[in-house]
């Protein structure tokens, strides 16, 4: 049982989570994400580590209501306990010094974002960061991502604020601006895609952080599988970061789906 | 160890009960009668219910009868093919006594799961291979599994289980990763030593393949959790959701006191065939099929956890897993389901009571057959698998038949669902997490094989991590010699 200690809302449908985990606290880095289930009935979802306080003993969780599994989360409240949480999983980021980083997050992908810019920034690079969403209100940690981060963008699809625009023209801006050494993106596996290839017509090395669906997250299954470079791998222990221009990003989007009728008929049972 | 040693068999043997109770039957009368049948749920109810276990258990007549088949051999061969030396005519002696009690603390001497290995293991290739009826007889051998479940099942029934002694606790930290059967033997065994023992496991239940894998209608949790409890109630702990080398390393684990480990993290990796189209959506590993059943509760509505309910179903493999997993898409409602298997059904490695239960239950046989391609709908999900027939070869290294492709063979089956069980491989988490552990060629531990000790002194190691894919009693085996051995090697520290 893991408590929650703290929780911020950041808009109707994403929420922080500050939750006591002292041993992952102190093993996790970036790039880490966690297993929990929020009860006895509940599915195992993986969620990125998007920060955390050593000394405290804590993990911060961000959220976005999806279906019912999120959803269950973002009902839960500070002093509440969250069932089962296992982690830090998958191979951590392979932070380096390579100059400028660009790094696009969409949605709640900023999340995950945060504490790759931290320790890219930690490691004496340039860091620009766009952050995008549909409208304002799903911008999240745009101070977080400030305080560590050169410069940031902030694009929105209706233009509510930041620039109006998707996250691929804020990069198409940035890369003809100057010169970009690597990209990351994190957000939707469609925006992951479209970044991935305007990336790759400047041939900027890039990784993105897949969202693959999980059950154990210890390599057990194979529900995470994805075809990079040709060859099948498992997010779960061999990402979840992986070399975007090799991803099969249209196999990861048609399996995203791979559930989708179940999902629906457990949501309308849910509501 | 004791129960290996001829001479405490001699001295068990030569009891006066024994040597009265031998009497009692002359062996020509024993030797005659048949061997007793294992009720079962009718095939047209069973498949109806994924959680009602197929056989139902021998009633104490049954037992009684089936016991006194059993001839007290002198030398009694059937311990020899029993992974933990189960003193077995001494357990059957006492059934034959009525004395079911007495029988359930005799497996209990060397086994930590009588209960499991009654229900599991793959007797006609062990213990029942080795018996006298078998080898010198040639008739059905003595039904000692389903003996040692009717003893073990009797005791927890009965509500007076035994909690086997204890010794003092002697204040040594070992811990043991992973809580499959390699484990919980392990740490039966350890505790009865005095040592302080913590058993880590990943997942959010303690059980390992018992639990995720193995389905209800043959294993039911109920049973497993019983002997858990029992290993609880002797002292060993439990943690839940804790990855060695993830959550903690090896260094923090000693830094708290930990002095050696037993690695047991099975071969919990998947294989799959790198086919065209194996990752459309509709087909997955019999891991993630049957974790998301046994573990998740995935096809009861209550439970958050989606699975496909499949109308066509097709299981690619011969062995255990895939029987599981084509008897479980039968249950959740599927209307064909095939195994889909490239050798015979001679050759398949599944245990022989499986391959005909699932007969029994309507399961169809594509034997000699092979996939080679998959198709799929627009959303991506698939709907057609196609298929080669296959002839048998010369025996390859292990002994088997290979089989080879029959040329212009392919033909289309309709699926909705397919499920692969083709193996598994090591679990990779530990020896990619621990500088300097030697591993083979395939991903598993190497072990000094008398020891069960790693290339680093104070891990030893044992079960499908070192065997790759085997079987729960090989798995309790390496357990106990792992512990007689870490036990050597703390003392001698
Ligand atoms: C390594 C990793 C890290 C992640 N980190 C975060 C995080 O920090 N914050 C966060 O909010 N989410 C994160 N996710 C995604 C999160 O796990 C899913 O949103 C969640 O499992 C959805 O469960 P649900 O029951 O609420 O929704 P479901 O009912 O399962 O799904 C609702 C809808 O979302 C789609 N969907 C299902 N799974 C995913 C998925 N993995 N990604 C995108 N769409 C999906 C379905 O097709 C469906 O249409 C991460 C995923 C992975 C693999
Ligand atoms: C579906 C199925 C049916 C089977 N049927 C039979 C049968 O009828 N008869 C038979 O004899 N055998 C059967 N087997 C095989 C048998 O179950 C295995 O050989 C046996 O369980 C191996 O035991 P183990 O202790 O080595 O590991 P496992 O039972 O595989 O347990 C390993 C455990 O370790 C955990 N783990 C892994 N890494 C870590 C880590 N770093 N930290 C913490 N925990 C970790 C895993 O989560 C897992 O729970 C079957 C297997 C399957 C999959
Ligand atoms: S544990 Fe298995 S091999 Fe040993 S006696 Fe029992 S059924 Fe036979
Ligand atoms: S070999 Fe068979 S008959 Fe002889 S003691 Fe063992 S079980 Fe009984
Ligand atoms: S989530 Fe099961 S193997 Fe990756």
């Amino acid at each position: 049982m893991n408590q929650i200690v703290e929780k911020v809302l950041f808009s109707e449908k994403v929420a922080k989570f500050v939750v006591d985990a002292p041993r992952i606290a102190r093993s996790r880095k970036p790039g880490h994400f966690v297993i929990l289930r929020v009860d006895e009935k509940g599915e195992r979802i993986p969620l990125t580590i998007a920060d955390a306080d050593p000394v405290k003993g804590t993990i911060t969780l961000v959220v976005q209501k999806m279906g019912v599994s999120s959803a269950k989360l973002f009902e839960l409240n500070a002093s509440d306990q969250i069932l089962d949480l296992v982690g830090p999983l998958g191979k951590a980021t392979h932070i380096h010094k390579p100059g400028t980083i660009l790094a696009c997050g969409g949605g709640v992908g900023v999340a995950p974002m945060l504490p790759i810019v931290e320790a890219f920034k930690k490691a004496g690079n340039r860091v620009i960061s766009i952050i995008a969403a549909r409208n304002k209100d799903l911008i999240i940690l745009e101070d977080d991502i400030r305080k560590w981060s050169d410069e940031v963008i902030v694009m929105t699809d209706d233009g509510s604020y930041g620039t109006k625009g998707l996250v691929t023209a804020g990069a198409e801006m940035v890369i003809q601006r100057e010169t970009v050494n690597e990209c990351i993106a994190i957000g939707p596996a469609v925006m992951m895609k479209f970044t991935s290839l305007l990336t790759k017509k400047y041939n900027i090395p890039t990784q993105a952080s897949l969202n693959a669906i999980m059950v154990d997250g210890t390599g057990m299954c194979g529900a995470c599988r994805v075809s990079v470079g040709g060859r099948t791998m498992f997010t779960c222990i061999d990402g979840p970061e992986f070399d975007a221009h090799q991803i099969d990003f249209d196999e990861l989007i048609m399996r995203l789906g791979g559930y989708s009728d179940e999902e629906k008929m457990a949501s309308e049972r849910y509501v | 160890m004791m129960s290996t040693n001829k001479e405490y068999l001699q001295i068990e043997r030569e009891k006066e009960w024994r040597a009265q109770l031998r009497k009692k039957i002359a062996n020509k009368d024993r030797t005659a009668k048949t061997r007793t049948q294992m009720p079962e749920l009718d095939p047209f109810v069973r498949i109806r219910y994924q959680d009602r276990e197929v056989n139902t258990g021998l009633s104490a007549q049954q037992a009684v009868a089936e016991a006194s088949r059993c001839l007290d051999c002198v030398n009694p061969t059937c311990i020899e093919g029993c992974p933990v030396s189960i003193n077995i005519p001494k357990f059957i002696k006492y059934i034959e006594q009525g004395e079911f009690l007495e029988a359930a603390k005799t497996l209990k001497e060397t086994s930590a799961l009588p209960a499991v290995c009654g229900r599991v293991c793959p007797q006609e290739k062990q213990c029942e291979a080795t018996c006298f009826y078998t080898q010198k007889l040639k008739k059905d051998p003595v039904a000692i599994g389903h003996l040692e479940r009717f003893a073990a099942d009797y005791e927890r029934e009965s509500g007076s289980m035994s909690v086997p002694e204890v010794a003092a606790p002697n204040g040594i930290k070992v811990a043991a990763i992973g809580s499959g059967p390699a484990s919980l033997s392990f740490a039966g065994d350890m505790i009865k030593l005095g040592y302080d023992v913590t058993v880590f496991e990943a997942l959010h239940e303690i059980g390992g393949v018992l639990k995720y894998g193995i389905p209800e209608f043959r294993l039911p949790n109920k049973i497993v959790d019983v002997e858990l409890a029992n290993l609880e109630q002797m002292g060993v702990k439990f943690v839940r959701n804790f990855i060695v080398g993830k959550t903690a390393s090896f260094d923090d684990l000693k830094e708290e006191g930990f002095q050696a480990f037993f690695v047991a993290s099975g071969a919990g990796l998947p294989r799959f065939m790198n086919i065209p189209g194996e990752n459309y959506n509709g087909i997955l590993s019999s891991n993630e099929y049957l974790t998301r059943v046994n573990l998740m509760n995935a096809a009861s509505d209550e439970f958050d956890t989606p699975i496909i309910k499949g109308k066509s179903v097709a299981v690619i493999g011969g062995g255990n897993t895939a029987m599981d997993s084509v008897r479980t898409a039968k249950r959740l409602g599927a209307e064909r389901a095939m195994i889909v298997y490239r050798r015979s059904r001679h050759e398949m490695p599944a245990r022989v009571e499986e391959v005909h239960h699932a007969e029994e239950e309507g399961i169809e046989f594509l034997n000699l057959t092979n996939p080679v391609e998959y198709f799929a709908d627009q959303k991506g999900k698939v709907n057609r698998m196609r298929v080669q027939r296959m002839e048998l070869g010369e025996p390859d290294a292990s002994g088997r038949r290979s089989p080879v492709v029959i040329e212009g063979s392919e033909y289309d089956i309709p699926v909705d669902l397919v499920v692969v069980a083709v193996g598994v491989s090591p679990n990779p988490l530990i020896p990619s997490e621990v500088k300097d552990l030697k591993v083979t060629r395939w991903g598993t531990i190497v072990v000094n094989e008398e020891t069960m000790q790693c290339s680093i002194p104070e891990l030893f190691a044992g079960g499908d991590i070192v065997r790759g894919g085997a079987t729960v009693i090989l798995a309790m085996g390496d357990g106990r010699k792992a512990a007689a051995n870490m036990d050597e090697y703390l003392k001698s520290k």
